[in-house]
């Protein structure tokens, strides 16, 4: 069974069952391997990537349910001037310690700034807490995205 | 990062024969250098007492192209902490390269040639620092002759600066691309007649402008971790491994899971029985064209298994056990005056006892590893902290020559302790043997890790104190029972060994005359291994815990009497408080020094304005640890609500490493171990039933997350220049974390903690 994904504006015919998670999706058939599996049931966030500009977790979204949609992951959130300033602003910070957790740290800090351009701490607290880093680099995420939000 | 070799025109310089060339005099450090005229029968310490030491030739982690592109080798794994970054800047100081012109390249696992390779124990930078600025030197020195030579004028007239040598009179100039292909004729000198820059002339050192080389691929995805490997015909493997350690597979039947679309094999491991080291635990292995089907196959499988020797281990009855173990004598660590005596005599007496359980280190990345076999050679792509240990244990477990052998280190999402142990990449190898040489992938899933993991170990401490009427300690009674990580090696020990009784609990440096330390037997009853920081996370919480207690006992503030147990500033010989292991360095190089320990419990206290009038609900709490030789102290503010609901403002942290060759990179691991030590602290724990762990992902292992840790963390490190020995940075700051924070719980509530984690005790 082929299922039709558009991927950061592309388009993929993949023949997977169509209840497979996005998430090995990408990884495996499509070998885009910058989102990441941290948990397999949306509890860490490391998967994150937009569908139609939403965050979404890749590990339970079935690509049965993609159908129609645009996937932006971290490979493309550098061609958005939104994604471009977050990622400026994580290195400019030193953010990543190890930089596993960091693609989908930068798809949720991405999604919070479309929806909300001058977040607070507590708009940044309910938009990041879905993401673990187990390196604890909150502090650096919480003003890498501050820096971003006033950098517009 | 690139496991493929350069494609770019890379001269490495060859060994010829040494042409005595000698440069003229100049500032010669010979920093280090005695370990040079060790006998094999004296003591070695530092990177001298490790697996294969130390390499310092430049022919081995530097390469210059002929465009000026200099490429450096980092031997050491990448797992946050920024080695990739900090050990090459190190060289491209004393090189004097463009840091914009180095690029960094990892080495696969091969000890003799680049030295030990085994990252843990907080030692990268302090055993590579010296070394590496040698190398940086080195190669500096051939490229300065190379130009000398050119011009034909004495080498004392010209000196490199910023990627060019310069003939000081006549400012003449040569690139090192252009100086490439001379310099890399000329031997490599003399190790003894190396001009090491002083610390003033540091480009790079000490600074902290140096952005982390993997920083550009990481924000754009591109970071390669161990889990993203891809090759040509990959196969997909998830294992189903026995529930209790040391169990095992007693029949299964595949037959549903290979009608699952993609899986292609369902093949069993060996386990080794206890204690397994390294090795795999064994278990059936399903493997298919993706990870989704290897785990829909792994769940169609059905096993019967046999659990057994550990097929009752009960975290709850074994909490219990520790604690008889811990009322009763047991085996003397350290013993000074007349405890017993002391405690009788004392006008009143102060108990108590801590718990702290078993943790998983769950690295954001879980393992995985990648092999395949061609032509009798095995290549493994793998997340690993011990790339060596990872190479022996593929080859002896193949049974293929040790050449015949290749590990690649991708980067690792995170490692703290988990990855030391290789047992993954194992299980890829022998998959991919099983499968005539396909590459395999292992991929943990998250409940893979956190139910097998080598768990932090468990601990009850117990502590008993005698007050004089002034209400200082007179006497110090502290029993320790943790199974230990020597039990996954061998026969289990059921005491603590001297490298975790040197975590913080024989060797502490307070001012007490009868001081007595016991260690009654524990056994271990699953994998037990190292985790970020190690035994000093229960010591410390129990020491620094039960200082504050008798502070409240005797009615001192808990800073005073804090400063007053470590007594006057001194340099304590780590052998005179029974500590033999003094992590791997020199006793008389690493001496305790207690003003050091004063001086970061004054400058945290300080910053934190300690003393400060709290509203009702608010408190702060104070913690110092020595480790890693380095010295940390930490005040954290809190505020408990009516309901328990608990809010940690603020942390100020004070930092004491001797020099920070990369200040930025101390800072960002100052601030993450703070963010890890609450998650300790506030959540993470692993139970056993039945032998089996109870928990399965981080809904039910909790770690840290952004809206329940201090939003305001301040690292405050102490200065020191380079004459101060290099301390370790990435482990040192999580053990005061858990019990500054119990201290300051207790200040705003007056409800003391002694069992971790704290869940849900502040609402009960």
């Amino acid at each position: 069974m082929s299922t039709t994904l558009n991927v950061n504006g592309k388009s993929f015919t993949v023949d997977v069952p169509g209840d497979t998670p996005l998430l090995w999706t990408l990884r495996d058939v499509l070998g885009m391997t910058g989102t990441k599996f941290g948990c397999g049931i949306a509890l860490c966030g490391a998967c994150t990537f937009h569908l139609d500009g939403v965050s979404t977790r890749a590990c339970i979204t079935p690509i049965s349910a993609t159908v129609g949609k645009k996937i932006t992951t971290i490979e493309a959130i550098g061609d958005d001037d939104v994604g471009k300033r977050v990622q400026a602003a994580w290195l400019d910070l030193g953010v990543p310690q190890c930089g596993y957790c960091q693609s989908g740290q930068i798809m949720a800090a991405t999604a919070l700034l479309k929806q909300k351009p001058r977040p607070s701490d507590d708009d940044i607290d309910a938009a990041m807490s879905g993401n673990i880093c187990r390196c604890g680099t909150y502090p650096r995420i919480r003003a890498a995205i501050k820096q971003a939000a006033s950098a517009e | 990062m690139s496991i493929v070799k350069d494609s770019i025109d890379v001269i490495n310089v060859s060994r010829r024969t040494f042409l005595g060339a000698i440069p003229a005099a100049g500032l010669v450090l010979a920093v280090g250098f005695p370990r040079f005229a060790l006998s094999s029968d004296e003591p070695k310490y530092g990177a001298d007492s490790m697996p294969h030491g130390w390499v310092d030739d430049p022919l081995v982690f530097v390469a210059i192209a002929t465009d000026g592109t200099v490429t450096m080798t980092c031997h050491r794994q990448e797992m946050g902490q920024g080695v990739r970054t900090s050990l090459p800047m190190v060289i491209a100081d004393e090189l004097e390269a463009d840091w914009s012109r180095v690029r960094v390249t990892q080495a696969q696992a091969d000890e003799v040639r680049f030295g030990n390779q085994d990252t843990d124990g907080s030692r990268s930078v302090r055993h590579f620092f010296e070394p590496m600025r040698r190398c940086g030197a080195a190669a500096r020195t051939m490229l300065e002759q190379a130009a000398a030579a050119q011009w034909r004028v004495p080498l004392a007239e010209v000196a490199a600066n910023n990627h060019e040598v310069v003939h000081r009179s006549t400012n003449r100039k040569l690139g090192y691309g252009a100086l490439a292909k001379a310099a890399s004729q000329l031997p490599v000198p003399a190790r003894q007649t190396l001009r090491l820059k002083a610390p003033t002339q540091f480009r790079y050192i000490g600074k902290g402008d140096v952005k982390i080389v993997d920083g550009p691929d990481i924000v754009a995805g591109r970071g390669m971790y161990g889990i993203d490997t891809q090759l040509d015909g990959l196969l997909y493997a998830v294992v189903a491994r026995p529930a209790v350690y040391g169990g095992k597979v007693v029949s299964h039947d595949a037959t549903s899971a290979l009608k699952v679309p993609g899986v292609v094999r369902v093949i069993e491991i060996p386990g080794t029985p206890p204690p397994s080291e390294f090795q795999p635990l064994g278990g059936i292995a399903v493997i298919a064209t993706n990870t989704w089907a290897a785990i829909q196959g792994r769940n169609a499988l059905k096993i019967q298994w046999n659990d057994g020797l550990n097929g009752s281990y009960d975290s709850t009855a074994y909490k219990a056990s520790l604690e008889t173990a811990t009322r009763k004598p047991g085996q003397v660590a350290r013993n000074q005056g007349d405890v017993a005596g002391a405690l009788q005599g004392a006008p009143r007496r102060v108990q108590a006892e801590y718990y702290i359980p078993h943790m998983a280190q769950a690295p954001m990345e879980p393992p995985a590893a990648t092999a395949r076999i061609v032509n009798g050679r095995c290549e493994v792509w793998a997340a690993v902290q011990a790339p060596q240990a990872t190479h022996d244990r593929v080859s002896k477990r193949l049974g293929l020559p040790s050449d015949r052998v290749t590990v690649n280190v991708t980067l690792l999402g995170g490692g703290f302790g988990r990855k030391s142990k290789p047992d993954y990449a194992v299980e890829a190898a022998l998959l991919s043997q099983a499968m005539d040489g396909k590459p395999v992938k292992v991929t943990w899933t998250r409940e893979d890790d956190i139910q097998h993991s080598y768990y932090h170990t468990v601990s009850v401490e117990h502590l008993e104190a005698g007050l004089n009427a002034a209400g200082k300690p007179i006497a110090w009674l502290h029993r320790s029972a943790a199974p230990s990580i020597k039990s996954i090696f061998g026969p289990d020990p059921q005491h603590e060994q001297p490298f975790e009784r040197g975590m913080g609990l024989v060797n502490v440096p307070f001012d007490i005359p009868n001081l007595r330390i016991e260690n009654p037997e524990a056994a271990a009853h699953t994998r037990i291994g190292w985790f970020r920081s190690v035994s000093n996370i229960p010591h410390a919480f129990a020491i620094q815990s039960f200082v504050a207690e008798l502070a409240a006992a005797a009615g001192h503030d808990p800073k005073d009497y804090l400063l007053d147990l470590i007594g006057p500033a001194r340099r304590i010989d780590p052998r005179n408080m029974d500590d033999s292991w003094n992590y791997t360095e020199s006793p008389l190089v690493y001496p305790l020094d207690t003003g050091r320990l004063r001086r970061v419990i004054e400058t945290a206290a300080q910053q934190a304005a300690w003393g400060r009038k709290m509203p009702a609900g608010h408190g702060l709490g104070i913690a110092a640890h020595y480790s890693f030789l380095s010295y940390v102290a930490v005040v954290i503010e809190v505020a408990v609500g009516n309901k328990g609901d608990l809010t940690i403002a603020r942390a100020d942290i004070a930092f004491d490493c001797g020099p920070q060759v990369n200040p930025e990179r101390v800072r960002s691991q100052l601030e993450g171990a703070c963010v890890m030590g609450l998650g300790n602290a506030l959540h993470s724990e692993i139970t056993f039933k039945a032998g089996r762990v109870e928990q399965g992902n981080f809904n039910n292992f909790r770690v840290a997350r952004m809206n329940e840790t201090a939003r305001d963390i301040r690292v405050h490190l102490i200065p020191a220049d380079f004459s101060t020995p290099l301390g370790g940075v990435g482990e040192p700051g999580v053990p005061p974390i858990a019990p500054a924070l119990c201290n300051a719980i207790f200040a705003a509530t007056g409800k003391r903690i002694r069992r971790l984690p704290i869940a849900g005790q502040l609402s009960a």
